[in-house]
């Protein structure tokens, strides 16, 4: 008998002869397998369970119930952008118009996708002060890996392949290392300063005619935005290497200033934080590039053009890097992204980020105050750009509640916990993106939440969570006793 | 403004208690003036919600969805029956406006959703482990090659001919960084012949480029079944490693690559619930054997126990992941499809044991009916001899391109003109049927296709 509170697995609701969909009848004469294909080819086991449509429906709506999202809790994951995702995008996405479509339909039966998908090519580069885009890239990982091929690409086309290096902040997300090493680049640190920014002295020692990039966000990981970066870019160009733009923190900048104008030549955006497209547990996301003229020639193909009035994929790019997705990436997250532009005009742009930037220095404010003489420290000084990255190290240290257990905890008091231990140059690092989507009273209410925990019992926060569907989930055994499978 | 709960009221009261008397204050503290843009983006004005609709319904206009036509389409995507229940599941806010189980107590609905997923794959596709998900066939074929890379030291990859030619395409793209030298297998008959391949097998080794991988799809890009069990042995006979990518619904009929010695088995997980979306999203199956596990891109979800010994799932081995170990991870990837993967799992839990099996079976009668009828008509003969699933490669008598062209003003989609993947192959038509696709509808087809001869 499973324990109280554990959901079994839909392989234990298995029932040999369950039938959870009926199929029409064979409608063609039937021909045996065994006179189709060898009969050493046809299965003869197949492992599924078998289970009833209204039991695989509860099975289901049960786990949803044990799942937090934006639509149940505040969730302010720094670096996500768990920002509202807005009904109507879910309703146009589901049109048969646009889910319906084959990727390989002749181009004149589908005109409106491609309307759409120039379009947003367009609205991103005017977003981000860039000349051309591509929407192939599945996510932001796939977005910088395509960047950091076009920048390949475009050193190898002037004779410079021997810059094997890729510069990246000592504060940035994983993926751009992980990125960089994925492209067969060698992966090299640069120091942040006492203000949280790129160390400009550390990066010119780096700089050389050995180094092929240098990546950036900005507003960086701290929240913090590179006031320097246009130095930053010339001092990089100065030395023939080019500035890419991890786009992912782009909400706190809409209508207000844009990569291309600050000297990066290449960057790529995250669908899924800035312009609203559902997290969906994990994907489908989507990491359009966008790039300078200069390097527009090596965007993936196939791209769009105009031939007699009609919009073709055209393959008609031989400098092209090629392809990183089979067909034209994530259409239907795109659709999405493109449907919130048209709702929100360029004044509502910057009004979320006008909001994001709002939100987030109340929120740091409260924090800071109430949490003085309590451990809780801003690490890098106010103001804030759209989010903000507090440390717990001397509240561990008075009391040995650590970030993690101050995480659990919120869990208790309806609140999904912001990131913890990220980025890596902080220590006991909570990273606080509110988003603009969020009232002033659940701001209060938030961080009322943080600072009471700050002074409980530390042996309830250390047990916590004690309300969640399941309690402090042993990590250190998942990974000691592998079991990944029923 | 659309979707801002703040009223001037409640800013000007945190405006206040920041003690600036604007946004603009906090933000010109930070952004340079000379970085600032001026006047606004140049975007079309904002909409309201009734007035969006309608601007879209214009573009939904000029569109003329596979799924409302004649379609026999498929070379990658496939338009299959989706029980209601999946959309329904699949579109509970718990799930979808949830991210990635950072905090697993908070994420226990997806996390024992995802961990049921790489169950019903390895029970699938005959694997040890699965992960939660890559972005779509292609890029899961290419993480399996850098796998192999990785597991063997070496650099070759060896493509069969009869490979999607796209994602031929995305794995020369995404191991382009690693060194890799591709080489294809010709396949003229429309399958990989294992004399052929351990030809060019010893080729490589004595040229001194062994292979980390060969790669062999199943049923193929034409439509026709593999020798997966020879492919694999001759693989292994030279010391690399099998990866079989397969279309799963065929996997309710077919030999799973887990008993024919595969080494590493993807696909493309669209069929698996999910609309075509116009090619994206995707869902990228991605499942290999228990002594790779460690070398596996990806999340991965683990079963074990909370405080109170109770069940309980979270992600683990996360030092493969790029959040711990950044550019000595596995892989980059940090978002992936796991809306999509979701979606599988339920399709499967309703599919079940024997409407999967039925799914599938439908599917192959129809498309073997379809085939013969085709066949039988003058100028017109199947490509190939091999056994075939429900894809199947037709010789035309005039060029496909003519075809495909003529019958679409009809509403018919006759199939993919195989000259835009192959120049030169004018006359190739690579013909899906589905279990969507009555005997009327295949009979229309033919009458259609008989006016050419």
């Amino acid at each position: 008998m499973l324990q109280p509170g554990t959901e079994p697995t839909i392989a234990e609701l298995s029932a040999e002869g369950r039938v959870g969909v009926l199929l029409p009848q064979c409608d063609v004469p039937e021909v045996p397998l065994e006179e189709l294909m060898p009969a050493e080819q046809i299965r003869t086991d197949l492992p599924l369970p078998e289970v009833s449509e209204p039991d695989v429906v509860r099975h289901f709506t049960r786990l949803s119930q044990r799942n937090v999202g934006v639509d149940t809790h505040f969730y302010p994951l720094g670096s996500c952008t768990m920002k509202y995702n807005p009904k109507v995008n879910e309703e146009i996405a589901s049109w048969r118009a646009f889910s319906g479509l084959h990727p390989y339909q002749p181009e004149e039966m589908v005109q409106g996708a491609l309307r759409i998908v120039q379009s947003l090519e367009r609205f991103l580069c005017e977003v981000g002060g860039m000349d051309a885009a591509s929407l192939q890239p599945a996510a932001g990982a796939l977005g910088e890996f395509t960047g950091l091929l076009i920048i390949r690409a475009y050193h190898a086309d002037r004779g410079e392949s021997q810059r094997n290096i890729v510069l990246v902040p000592d504060s940035s997300h994983g993926t751009n290392p992980a990125t960089a090493a994925r492209c067969g680049y060698q992966v090299v640190k640069v120091a942040s300063d006492e203000r949280g920014r790129v160390d400009l002295g550390d990066l010119e020692r780096h700089l050389s005619g050995c180094v092929a990039a240098l990546m950036m966000t900005n507003p960086n990981t701290l929240g913090v935005f590179e006031d320097q970066i246009q130095e930053v870019c010339e001092l990089a160009h100065s030395h023939g290497v080019q500035v890419y733009c991890d786009g992912a923190n782009m909400n706190a900048v809409l209508g207000i200033c844009r990569p291309g104008d600050m000297g990066f030549d290449v960057m790529h955006f995250n669908l899924h934080k800035t312009f609203s497209t559902p997290h969906g547990g994990g994907g489908p996301g989507s990491g359009p590039v966008a790039v300078k003229s200069h390097l527009e020639p090596y965007l993936p193909v196939p791209r769009l053009r105009k031939q007699d009035g009609v919009l073709r994929w055209s393959y008609d790019f031989p400098k092209s890097i090629g392809r990183v997705h089979p067909f034209y990436g994530n259409f239907a997250v795109a659709l999405r992204a493109y449907c919130y532009i048209r709702q929100l005009g360029p004044e509502g742009l910057r009004s979320i980020a006008e909001d994001a930037v709002l939100n987030a220095n109340y929120l740091l404010k409260l924090l800071v105050d109430g949490g003085a003489g309590k451990g809780l420290e801003l690490p890098y000084p106010a103001p804030c750009m759209h989010e903000f990255v507090l440390s717990a190290a001397e509240h561990k240290k008075a009391t040995g509640v650590r970030t993690a257990d101050i995480a659990k905890r919120l869990l208790d008091y309806g609140f999904h916990p912001p990131t913890v231990y990220f980025p890596i140059i902080v220590e006991e690092a909570l990273m606080i993106e509110p988003t603009e989507t969020e009232s002033k009273e659940t701001l209060d209410a938030f961080a009322q939440a943080l600072l009471a925990i700050l002074d409980e019992d530390p042996d309830v926060v250390k047990n916590s969570p004690h309300t969640a569907p399941v309690s402090r989930v042993d990590e250190v055994k998942a990974a000691r006793e592998l079991n990944l499978r029923w | 403004m659309a979707y801002l709960p703040n009223t001037p009221h409640l800013r000007a009261e945190m405006l206040s208690a920041l003690g600036v008397k604007s946004v603009e204050e906090l933000i010109d503290r930070q952004v340079p003036g000379k970085l600032k843009f001026r006047g606004l983006l140049n975007l079309p004005a904002p909409l309201s919600e009734m007035e969006l609709l309608d601007e879209l319904e214009k573009d939904a206009a000029c569109n003329q969805p596979a799924v409302e036509m004649l379609s026999f389409l498929g070379a990658g995507v496939y338009d299959h029956f989706v029980p209601s229940a999946v959309a329904r599941l699949v579109s509970r806010s718990e799930f979808y406006t949830s991210y990635t189980a950072y905090q697993p107590e908070a994420s226990q609905g997806m996390l024992q959703a995802t961990y049921e997923y790489q169950s019903l794959i390895c029970a699938l596709t005959g694997m040890d482990v699965a992960n939660a998900s890559n972005y779509d066939g292609a890029t899961s074929l290419a993480e399996a090659a850098v796998l192999c890379m990785s597991a063997t030291g070496r650099r070759g990859i060896v493509l069969s001919g009869a490979v999607h030619p796209a994602y031929r395409k995305v794995v020369e793209t995404y191991t382009s960084g690693l060194g890799s030298t591709i080489r294809t297998v010709p396949t003229p008959n429309g399958v990989t012949s294992p004399d052929t391949l351990g030809d060019l097998l010893g080729e490589a080794c004595s040229g001194g480029d062994p292979p980390a991988a060969v790669v062999v799809q199943h049923p193929n890009y034409f439509g026709c079944l593999e020798d997966v069990s020879a492919v694999a042995a001759k693989a292994h006979d030279v010391g690399a490693l099998c990866v079989v990518c397969v279309n799963p619904i065929s996997l309710g009929i077919l030999v799973p690559p887990g008993s024919c010695g595969a080494d590493v088995v993807v696909g493309e997980g669209q069929p698996l619930g999910s609309p075509m979306n116009y090619g994206g999203p995707l869902l990228g199956i991605f499942a290999c054997r228990e002594e790779h596990v460690r070398r596996m891109p990806g999340r991965i979800i683990g079963a074990t126990t909370d405080a109170h010994g109770r069940r309980a799932y979270c992600m683990t081995l996360q030092t493969r992941e790029q959040h711990i170990r950044r550019e000595r991870a596995t892989s980059n990837i940090c978002t992936n499809e796991a809306l999509l993967s979701l979606a599988a799992a339920v399709y499967l839990s309703l599919m079940g044991k024997h409407g999967l099996r039925r799914m599938a079976e439908l599917c192959i009668q129809k498309a073997h009916y379809a085939a013969r009828r085709i066949s039988e008509l003058p100028g017109y003969k199947l490509a190939f001899d091999a056994p075939f699933f429900n894809e199947f490669t037709v010789e035309t008598p005039v060029p496909a391109a003519k075809i495909v062209s003529e019958l679409s003003q009809e509403g018919i989609l006759p199939g993919r003109d195989l000259s835009l993947d192959f120049p030169g192959m004018d006359n190739g038509l690579l013909v899906c049927v589905t279990e969507r696709r009555t005997k009327a509808q295949i009979d229309r087809l033919v009458d259609a296709l008989s006016r050419y001869r």
